[in-house]
């Protein structure tokens, strides 16, 4: 498979997912600079992580209007895979590609450490490889990663089973003490109605060798790229 | 001409920054704050156009890109 790695000013986790997907996980990915205004082949977009522009403004919001996100969009508008990394997540959320926000961590601190991933659903090409009741261990490291929508969103996100990964503890459960940063609903991950758009603060890409202290992560990309490989997605370039 | 925006955020939005200024101030010795909220302020000078359009234009910039209408509230003057 051919993935497309955004590289903004600023992105720093780009090489880690170049590295995962291509010398762990064995397939082709190269980097996309924010001035390109194609995507080229890709089967599949990552918006890394990092400070995109600087974080100026707010997280995400200078980055939404590169030429690149523009692709993106229509990438996107054509049913394409697109997986927003920390940052990445948060430049999808300013772009409109996925609901809410994410605002300053509730403690004030940036956190960096392992958490636990709760996956709420299997029924998306972002978590279809995860086993049953398999809790993911997998780093943050962010200072802005605080869920914020509006209850309505948040009904909604729930009703259609939009909400991929909850913050939760080493035995699985969803309490305020596992929830690193604040989100509403301990939400670390939400994909968007069409389901081919998904988002989180956890970093798959760091966590995908057991040397890293966990190769959980892979089961992410790996479910990526099942999807891609059962057809189920439209080629959208 | 200038355009003054003021970013507030929104009131049902967490603001834990302005918890965390409101309690520095409180051992300070600062009483009677009910609560801080912290935002931010942009001032854009302006060449040429007429008031109106400006505003029209700001408001929609705002709106848009300068704002987050998810998590904030803006305010914007021109003078």
């Amino acid at each position: 498979m051919n993935f497309a790695v955004l590289q903004f000013p600023a992105s720093n986790c780009d090489q880690d997912a170049i590295h995962a997907l291509r010398d762990v996980l064995g397939h082709s990915a190269r980097y996309v600079w924010h001035k390109e205004t194609s995507l080229g082949d890709a089967d599949a977009v990552i918006v890394p992580g990092g400070f995109s522009y600087g974080d100026y403004l707010r997280c995400g919001a200078i980055a939404r209007f590169s030429p690149v996100m523009q692709a993106v969009q229509q990438f996107a508008v054509n049913g394409g895979l697109v997986l927003g990394i920390c940052n990445g997540f948060q430049v999808l959320c300013e772009a409109g590609l996925l609901s809410g926000a994410l605002i300053r961590n509730r403690s004030l601190q940036f956190r960096c450490e392992q958490v636990y991933l709760k996956t709420l659903t299997t029924d998306s090409p972002f978590t279809n490889r995860i086993p049953e009741g398999k809790l993911l261990k997998i780093p943050i490291a962010h200072g802005e990663g605080c869920y914020f929508a509006d209850e309505e969103t948040l009904n909604k996100l729930k009703a259609n089973k939009q909400i991929l990964w909850q913050y939760c503890n080493a035995q699985g459960d969803v309490t305020e003490q596992a929830n690193p940063n604040g989100s509403l609903w301990n939400i670390a991950g939400i994909c968007n109605e069409r389901r081919n758009v998904a988002g989180l603060m956890p970093h798959p890409e760091r966590a995908c060798e057991a040397i890293l202290g966990s190769a959980d992560g892979r089961l992410i990309f790996e479910s990526l790229i099942h999807a891609l490989q059962s057809k189920a997605v439209p080629k959208a370039a | 001409m200038k355009a003054k925006i003021i970013i507030t955020p929104k009131k049902a939005v967490v603001d834990p920054q302005g918890k965390a200024v409101q309690n520095a101030l409180e051992h300070m010795g600062y009483a009677d704050i009910s609560a801080v909220h912290v935002g931010k302020y942009l001032e854009i000078e302006l060449n040429g156009a007429d008031d109106e359009t400006a505003r029209k234009r700001l408001d929609e910039a705002c709106h848009r890109f300068l704002s987050n209408p998810v998590i904030e509230d803006y305010k914007l003057e021109i003078e």
